[in-house]
């Protein structure tokens, strides 16, 4: 029933990491590494998706990650349509589907999804025809299957492996949709420990389900990493019932090098960006030796046009 | 008009009747089980062997949508629903528009009800204006008018000074006060249950505690006022083990569990099909069993459809923007059928928790087959199995989680008032 | 077509004596993925070029990508020389349709644009569907549409031709 694959096992749409098998995550990031080299050549560009339309569906205002997607699909030689659709209206729902329906008589090959609602790129992916496939580019708190990949790939790239890793990812899990896509990637991947460390407010119930061991306490929890991925913590989370203070959360929960030491010393940092500096994470830190947060971005784009070669190719059978 | 219902097994809880007889109805009451009347000529005989003639199913929560939500279901479409699935007595919330908080829209109701066909309707009166949860509407008079009971429906229950007093004005009375226990604040933005499944597709939750803290609050007063407590749509273990303890402690409180509650469970989200969006939210498995172990032990006295047709738009966006709600009138006796069977509980007892026992609640004539009661009955075949679909639903909400699934038992023919108000096609 | 196949390493002996009198100083060797890398690696020590030589995986030039997706194991390309105003000796190990030359040309000039480009294959089987033909061949040989010609590399190293 997983609606992501094909019959034979191929990848139709992205919406979650959850449930993908680790062969399927393993190719995605194999055939990134071969991308990689195509944004460092004279003409930037290989002609796989020449003829397909990609449109980005943008239901959540989001410049970065539409910037990436626009850029892979470029380089892919793909048509690139972008669309930012306004929430306020209460038709919302209805406006989704019309939208869409519009869309795939135009001969959309692909929507790439933002929406704040978790569960919206499921939706879509099961109302369109066969032939169009769907990304999800972060839906709500649910899943944010690219930046997770990424981030994978980052880590493969740095530290060669998985099997041998400890992984702690900070911050704001309770509303992060790159953490749980990162925690699934992690545990599929064969990461033996994955930690969450946040303030009780900031992780989800239950979270111990996901196969993650949780930390209160920072310090305690990165001791012996050798990944550590801060979380961004959203403005409006900053003050309120869930956190006093952006200073009190610094504090206890803030990346410095005084407890960057703690874990290994050639242990990396991450963050999915944009960061807040001075509130999840020290300048020093974010811009020191052991970060790796601006490859991240470069990765990035590799990474989306190995998804989107994936599942455009194959579909005209 | 002279019914013979013929060769049937006749379930009747409340006399504890369970075997082969003959029916026998004229002018719109039961008057002879087993042997015929002298001069008994029927106009109509029912074959009924093979099958089970029961009381027609007294429902504790159908939402008919009018006024005010009549694009989503008409009373006609959904009252034929409601026959279809067998029931003959239902009781509507009052979370209508305007809300049923004056005796002039419950007699119009009333008056709608009782010149279209289906079952009888009973009103459950509003408790506080406009549901706003601040001034309380004119219980006695609504009483009059119809109502048989008050409520808060879903709307949220802020202030508790004000429940304070709704139960002491109530209890005055000797008026039963229907309530779901939800504590609006830890509810707040909720869409699911607050647990592992939530967590992993980034559902904002309701927690249990949401139900167990104003259930707590709800015991509390009606200790103290001894008001009339009817707990609807329990939906977590600890809640059942509250009320449990509370009846064993001789509080005269009554509750009554959803039929979709009774089977699903929080796994069940994993797709993110917006028709599984209800409330209460769909709770643990550990949750779910305990309703199911309650329901065979007495702890909860009935079981309800917690019917609510939503339009089909309104079920076509993501799961967080849709509408809550399932239609459910006609699965409300499969689903008791298939709880009984999955259980190991007899037929007896399972008809009981949608016949008599709701009608206790209820506080109405209804749900027995005794000589001299009205001749509301279902005539249902226990072995046939069918398939969920848009086309064997009546009800203008093809809103269920339940698509697709094969389910037991179907209605063949529904009496009311000894009229025959559904017959199946053949 | 009964006939044992020759022995690939002669093959490739008499390919690196054709092509050496026509090498400049900067002719720089690419294999195509996977059996042509097998052949340039061959080529390039026999013919002892000073440049390192280069690799390319078509997989993103493929014309049948709609309708057959994305190989599952696609490599990376490597040319780690300057492309602009080089001249190449493009290598495979079967000619057939000409598709994955053409596939490849592409891709080199994605990368710049070279001064001149040959092609050397160890085979050329027919059943040409596009106007490129090798400048150089170590075996000329008519396979019937229905079979298929493959260079396969043992454990050792060692490369054979194989019909089936």
């Amino acid at each position: 029933m997983n609606v992501q694959l094909t019959p034979d096992g191929r990848l139709r749409h992205l919406l979650t990491l959850d449930g993908l098998p680790r062969a399927i995550l393993t190719q995605i990031l194999d055939t990134a590494e071969s991308f990689m080299d195509v944004g460092e050549r004279e003409v930037k560009k290989v002609p796989l998706l020449r003829g397909k339309s990609i449109f980005n569906l943008f239901f959540e205002p989001s410049t970065r990650t539409r910037t990436t997607f626009e850029i892979a699909a470029k380089r892919l030689s793909a048509d690139v349509v972008n669309l930012n659709i306004a929430t306020s209206s209460q038709t919302k729902g209805e406006a989704i589907l019309d939208t869409v329906d519009n869309l795939a008589a135009m001969h959309a090959d692909m929507f790439v999804v933002r929406h704040s609602q978790s569960g919206a790129a499921h939706f879509i992916a099961r109302h369109v025809a066969p032939h169009i496939s769907v990304v999800n580019a972060g839906d709500g708190r649910h899943a944010h299957p690219t930046q997770g990949l990424l981030d994978m790939f980052t880590i493969r790239r740095y530290k060669g492996a998985f099997h041998n890793l400890t992984v702690a990812i900070v911050g704001d899990v309770l509303h992060s949709r790159v953490a749980r896509s990162q925690i699934h990637a992690l545990t599929t991947l064969g990461v033996p420990e994955v930690r969450v460390i946040g303030p009780k407010t900031l992780l989800p119930t239950g979270v111990e389900q996901m196969g993650v061991k949780v930390f209160h306490d920072m310090e305690a929890g990165l001791a012996g990493c050798d990944v550590v991925i801060m979380l961004r913590l959203q403005n409006e989370r900053m003050k309120g019932a869930l956190l006093p203070s952006s200073q009190e959360y610094f504090k206890f929960f803030g990346l410095t090098p005084e407890k960057l030491a703690l874990a290994k010393p050639d242990a990396i940092v991450m963050h999915p960006g944009p960061m807040n500096r001075g509130v999840e994470i020290a300048s020093e830190v974010a811009d020191g030796p052991q970060s790796v947060i601006l490859p991240q971005v470069t990765y990035g784009i590799a990474v989306r046009m190995a998804v989107m070669a994936m599942l455009a190719g194959g579909t005209t059978a | 008009m002279k019914i013979q219902i013929k060769h049937g097994r006749v379930i009747d809880p409340m006399s504890r009747r369970d075997g082969v007889a003959d029916i026998f109805i004229a002018a719109g009451k039961i008057v002879a089980i087993g042997e015929a009347p002298a001069d008994f000529h029927a106009n109509r005989v029912i074959d009924a062997a093979g099958l089970v003639v029961c009381p027609g199913l007294v429902d504790l929560s159908v939402r008919l949508r009018e006024p005010g939500f009549e694009y989503r279901a008409t009373l006609e479409s959904e009252m034929l629903a409601a026959a279809a699935g067998g029931i003959t007595s239902l009781a509507c919330p009052p979370g209508t528009d305007p809300p049923l908080d004056e005796p002039g829209l419950v007699e119009m109701l009333k008056f709608r009800a009782r010149n279209l066909p289906g079952p009888r309707v009973y009103p459950i009166g509003a408790m506080t204006q406009k549901l706003e949860g601040q001034m309380l509407t004119e219980m006695a008079e609504l009483r009059e008018a119809g109502c048989v009971a008050f409520t808060q429906a879903d709307a949220p229950m802020t202030d508790t000074q004000v429940l304070l007093r709704a139960m002491e004005y109530a209890a005055t009375f000797g008026f039963s006060l229907w309530l779901r226990p939800q504590d609006v604040s830890l509810a707040k933005g909720g869409v699911a249950h607050d647990g592992a499944v939530a967590s992993r597709l980034g559902l904002p939750g309701i927690p249990a505690l949401a139900e167990t803290v104003a259930l707590a609050t709800i015991l509390q007063l009606a200790r103290e006022t001894g008001a009339r407590i009817h707990l609807a749509r329990l939906s977590t273990y600890d809640g059942i083990a509250m009320v449990r303890a509370a009846k064993a402690q001789g509080l005269a409180i009554t509750c009554d569990v959803a039929a979709t509650h009774v089977h699903l469970s929080e796994n069940d989200l994993m797709g993110f099909d917006a028709h599984l969006h209800l409330v209460p939210p769909l709770r643990s498995l550990r949750d779910r069993d305990g309703l199911r172990e309650a329901l065979r032990d007495g702890s909860i006295d009935a079981m309800c459809s917690d019917h609510t047709p939503v339009d089909e738009d309104a079920k076509q966006v993501p799961f967080g923007e849709s509408q809550a709600g399932a239609s459910g009138v006609e699965l409300l006796l499969p689903l008791t059928l298939k709880w009984a069977r999955e259980m190991g509980v007899p037929l007896l007892q399972a008809i009981d928790l949608i016949t008599w026992k709701p009608a206790q609640i209820l506080g109405v004539p209804a749900g027995t087959l005794a000589v001299g009661a009205a001749a509301d009955v279902c005539i249902f075949d226990e072995s046939a199995e069918w398939i969920v679909t848009p086309q064997t639903l009546a009800s203008q909400g093809n809103n269920t989680p339940f698509l697709g699934h094969p389910m037991p038992g179907r209605v063949r023919y529904t009496l009311i008032d000894g009229h025959i108000d559904f017959e199946a096609r053949a | 077509m009964h006939a044992s196949l020759p022995d690939v390493d002669s093959l490739i002996a008499q390919l690196a004596a054709a092509i050496a009198p026509t090498l400049t100083p900067d002719t720089a060797i690419v294999g195509i993925h996977t059996g042509g890398v097998w052949v340039a690696e061959r080529l390039h020590g026999l013919l002892q070029r000073p440049q390192p030589m280069g690799t390319l995986d078509i997989s993103f030039y493929r014309d049948d990508f709609s309708r057959i997706g994305l190989h599952p194991q696609v490599k990376p390309s490597n040319l780690p020389f300057d492309v602009e105003g080089r001249d190449l000796l493009l290598v495979d190990d079967v000619l057939h349709t000409g598709r994955t030359v053409r596939a490849a040309m592409n891709e080199l000039f994605d990368y710049g644009r070279p001064a001149s480009i040959r092609l050397a294959v160890l085979v050329d089987r027919g059943g040409h569907e596009l106007p490129i033909r090798p400048d150089f061949a170590g075996l000329v040989l008519a396979v019937p549409p229905h079979q298929n010609i493959n260079l396969s590399r043992l454990d050792d190293g060692h490369l054979t031709l194989s019909l089936a």
